[in-house]
């Protein structure tokens, strides 16, 4: 029994030792990972560090590799879903996020609330080889040009195909024609959804006019029997799989559903349509200015943007990569689409809180139908 | 001795208050208070909207709808594998290894079992018939989360029924009960449980599920889950989204003591 | 006891169930040897994602740590609600529905709803690293740990062990050996589901990490956007084989272990 019970606390203490020793072996690991998040924490603007947060897969790793080595600060790389998962957690302030890069609304948002540092552009060496048409552009959302620099932009039009539509697709009309029921994907998010009728009856997609806003609603309840599903990223693959004939998709995703399947296609209507652009900013947890920036004006240096352009493969709002690109690429209307098109394209603006209640409302009130 | 006993409950009573009503504070706090910091009662109220009462009512629908087809498919299937002798607990490891596939895989990879041009419809057009439309729908998400939760039936209700002592059932047998008197009177009842634990936890985690809903279904229905999701992650209105979940929780623990007690009285009533 | 029909219709059955459960498995199996990025189109054989995904640093970190902190998770929750469902076993009903209650909590609230709150609680009393995603992934499986267990033990016979205690056992000696083995299946599901639990958690993850840190499921869930990587259907088939081998390796164990002790009890 004595033996017994003498084995057993052996056998506990080693389970312990082990459980301890497992512990702080991630104690350890944690203290690397740690650590520089520590440093950062209590950190003047000399340290060597930064915390960037981005969208996921948005960027060729190996320029942030490239920066790391060029410049000796150690980058903390965050990587987010969608623009309100990073409000979110910013908002927590958990994270003293240096560099962030997100959607044109949501940074209208930040500014608007007062959350964006504005940008010191004599720091920044590379500025120049930005396109002053997207500049122009931005402005919409943060005028002067004074808190973002676009990283990459797009716009959001049909993608069908061609076995399944016979037709010229150039119109949102198309896309409540009863012929393709069930073979229709929306966008599954608000405004994405909600332009297309507003855009369709010749109308901004950014009116806040309770009527206009209504029939807008109105329309999409009466096209919600025909449509198959509300996606967001599936809808690629869906596209690929030739599952639905058409579908509302953002430009970068059309690339490549075509690349994959090239009986697809891809169309800005002519009635106009959103253009997007995600950009980097400063937000005000921003503890290393100076890194950030140099973060970003790297982000703008030319080799480097036709690394990222190359990986990502949308839009880019460098001139100087634009300018060595090949005249087949160039003329790929689905990353670029022409002048004209563009010309009836509208960036989204920040409504404000109230406005953006009653959009979350519009939007149930179409769920639930 | 007893008192010593029940020491054993003192770290999880720690934890349990720490991560667990702690939080539960804060989302009491948050869904009792407006952006004002004002105290209302407008975001429990706010559960009356024939918009959120309606996502309640399809979100309670399909979680039913779920329990029911986990516990139909599963209940035999525990019985028949507890009977087994043979590393029937290595069988039982195999239904739930598929859970240790990404969530997302998982459910990406279903879509394309049910997808249009899919395999089930691959296979069904081989026969030469029609294709179906079996995603987008509701039917897609019961099987969806039917999927999910499998294992979370299977695994109480197997337990539970490897310790019906098999003597009993002979003895039964011997004494002359038929197969339909000893499945009446000794596997169900000893199985009770197993099934009630089973119930809790596919019913509750599917009340509040809506990625499913979203991949699976399309996002054509509003499920309880998304509008409490998209007030969290779209609009930032915590308060309304801690508001709809305390209801949610209140609503469920009324279920739940009910179905205890029903429970407890069938386990009595033996 | 069973007639030989009935036999095979339960054979299918199970058969039935098990393919049906793996259909969506075997599809990720096809796709990690699929050229082509895309799900839905075959672009030929490769091994390309295998080897790719062994060079890729962050795949192997978020490996390290999603199987770091899922097990220690799965271990410290099940430690906690075993000791808990045996110390409730005297405890008053009373008391025993309160606790029952509580822990049933985290797994009613919407994954987003328990993400955020105990992020607010670490942001506010600490900050957000290992230590917080350990915390939230041990709360998340704590009550699936209880909800096997309790079962076990309410259906236990009480008076072996209050017999072992009055032969003199000490109640430590008396619990290994009488209360562990009588709910020791019920302790391994717990485990396992907890494991599971959280092997599987996003949207916890996500609002409970610190920054740069990723599981494996945070990183699958970040791809989305752009397309999922065909480097995790390679990883996740390895994970998926290599437990599969565990397992078998396991059982194997098992039998032959009853094997020999069988063999020795028909010796003596």
């Amino acid at each position: 029994m004595m033996k017994r019970k003498n084995r057993l606390r052996c056998s506990g203490i080693l389970l312990a030792a082990a459980l301890t020793a497992g512990i702080c072996g991630c104690g350890a690991k944690t203290g690397e990972n740690g650590e520089s998040g520590a440093s950062v924490q209590g950190a003047a603007s000399g340290d060597k560090t930064l915390v960037v947060f981005n969208y996921g897969d948005y960027i060729d790793k190996e320029t942030i590799r490239m920066f790391e080595e060029e410049t000796g600060i150690q980058v903390e790389y965050e990587q987010y879903v969608t623009p309100e998962d990073m409000y979110t957690k910013y908002q927590a302030g958990a994270i003293p996020y240096d560099l962030i890069c997100t959607s044109d609304y949501m940074i209208e948002k930040m500014i608007s609330a007062g959350q964006v540092k504005k940008l010191d552009k004599s720091a920044m060496q590379y500025y120049d080889n930005l396109d002053p048409t997207y500049l122009k552009f931005c402005e919409a959302f943060d005028p002067g040009n004074e808190y973002a620099v676009p990283y990459f932009w797009g716009t959001v039009g049909i993608c069908y195909n061609t076995e399944l539509v016979d037709e010229k697709v150039d119109s949102w009309s198309i896309l409540w024609d009863k012929k393709y029921t069930d073979e229709i994907i929306m966008e599954n998010s608000m405004r994405d959804a909600f332009l297309v009728p507003l855009k369709l009856d010749g109308l901004s997609l950014n009116t806040t006019k309770p009527g206009d806003l209504n029939r807008a609603l109105d329309q999409l309840k009466e096209q919600k029997s025909i449509v198959m599903a509300y996606m967001v990223d599936e809808s690629r693959d869906a596209m690929i799989a030739g599952d639905a004939a058409l579908g509302v998709i953002y430009s970068g995703d059309a690339t490549a559903a075509i690349d994959a399947n090239d009986r697809l296609a891809y169309v800005v209507p002519k009635e106009g349509s959103n253009i997007w652009f995600d950009c980097w900013f400063l937000p005000d947890s921003c503890q290393h200015e100076e890194n950030a920036l140099k973060f970003i004006d790297f982000m703008n240096r030319e080799d480097i943007a036709a690394m990222n352009f190359d990986y990502v493969y949308y839009g880019t709002p460098n001139k100087a990569v634009y300018d060595k690109l090949d005249e087949e690429t160039k003329a790929d209307q689905t990353v670029f689409p022409s002048e004209e098109a563009l010309s009836h394209c509208e960036v989204y603006s920040y409504l404000g809180a109230e406005m953006e209640e009653y959009y979350n409302r519009l939007w149930k009130e179409l769920k639930a139908y | 001795m007893k008192s010593k006993r029940i020491c054993l409950t003192a770290p999880y009573l720690v934890w349990s208050v720490g991560f667990i009503v702690l939080p539960l504070v804060i989302v009491l706090v948050y869904g009792l208070t407006n952006d004002n910091g004002n105290l209302t009662l407008a975001n429990l109220a706010a559960i009356a909207d024939p918009i959120h009462l309606s996502a309640l009512g399809q979100s309670l629908l399909i979680a039913f709808g779920s329990t029911a087809i986990s516990l139909i498919v599963c209940y035999p299937l525990a019985y028949i594998l507890s009977r087994s002798h043979q590393s029937s607990r290595l069988v039982i490891m195999l239904f739930v290894l598929p859970m240790w596939i990404n969530f997302m895989l998982r459910i990406l990879a279903l879509q394309m079992v049910l997808a249009n041009t899919g395999i089930i419809n691959t296979v069904l057009g081989f026969f030469g018939i029609p294709a179906q439309h079996l995603l987008y729908n509701r039917r897609a998400i019961l099987i969806g989360m039917t999927y999910d939760y499998l294992p979370f039936m299977l695994l109480p209700l197997y337990n539970a029924m490897c310790r019906i002592d098999r003597d009993l059932i002979d003895a039964a047998a011997d004494l002359g009960a038929g197969r339909f008197v000893i499945f009446r009177k000794i596997v169900l009842p000893l199985s009770m449980p197993g099934v009630i634990s089973g119930i809790i936890m596919v019913f509750i985690p599917s009340i509040s599920e809506f990625a499913i809903a979203d991949i699976l279904g399309g996002s054509k229905i509003l499920l309880i889950g998304n509008v409490i999701e998209q007030e969290f992650s779209l609009t930032n209105n915590w308060h309304l989204g801690s508001g709809l979940s305390v209801v949610l929780m209140i609503f469920i623990f009324i279920s739940m003591a009910i179905m205890n007690r029903r429970g407890e009285s069938e386990v009595q009533a033996l | 006891m069973r007639s030989r029909g009935q036999k095979i219709l339960e054979r299918i059955y199970v058969v039935l169930i098990f393919l049906l459960m793996y259909m969506p498995i075997f599809i990720l199996i096809v796709c990690s040897f699929n050229a082509s990025k895309a799900r839905s189109v075959w672009g030929g054989f490769t091994l390309n994602w295998y080897v790719s995904m062994f060079q890729d640093p962050d795949v192997m970190a978020a490996v390290r740590t999603s199987l770091l902190l899922t097990t220690s998770a799965a271990v410290i929750a099940t430690v906690l609600g075993t000791l808990a469902c045996v110390g409730m076993t005297v405890a008053s009903r009373r008391f025993k529905k309160v606790l029952m209650s509580v822990t049933n909590i985290p797994m009613l609230n919407a994954d987003i709803v328990t993400g955020i709150a105990i992020m607010l609680l670490f942001v506010r009393f600490w900050r957000l690293g290992f230590a917080s995603m350990l915390a939230a992934h041990v709360t998340l499986g704590v009550p699936y740990v209880i909800l096997n267990v309790m079962p076990k033990i309410e259906g236990m016979n009480q008076s072996t062990y209050e017999a072992a205690l009055d032969l003199g056992a000490t109640p430590a000696y008396a619990f290994r050996k009488i209360i562990i083995p009588d709910i020791l299946p019920g302790i391994l599901s717990g485990f396992l589901l907890a494991f599971t639990i959280s092997l599987d958690d996003f949207v916890v993850t996500y609002f409970t990490k610190g920054a740069g840190i990723n599981t494996i499921s945070t990183m699958i869930y970040q791809q989305v956007r752009r397309g999922i990587n065909p480097e995790m259907y390679a990883l996740s088939t390895i994970l998926f084989l290599l437990i599969l081998l565990v397992l078998w390796a396991v059982n194997r164990i098992q039998a032959v272990q009853e094997g020999n002790g069988r063999r020795k009890e028909a010796a003596r």
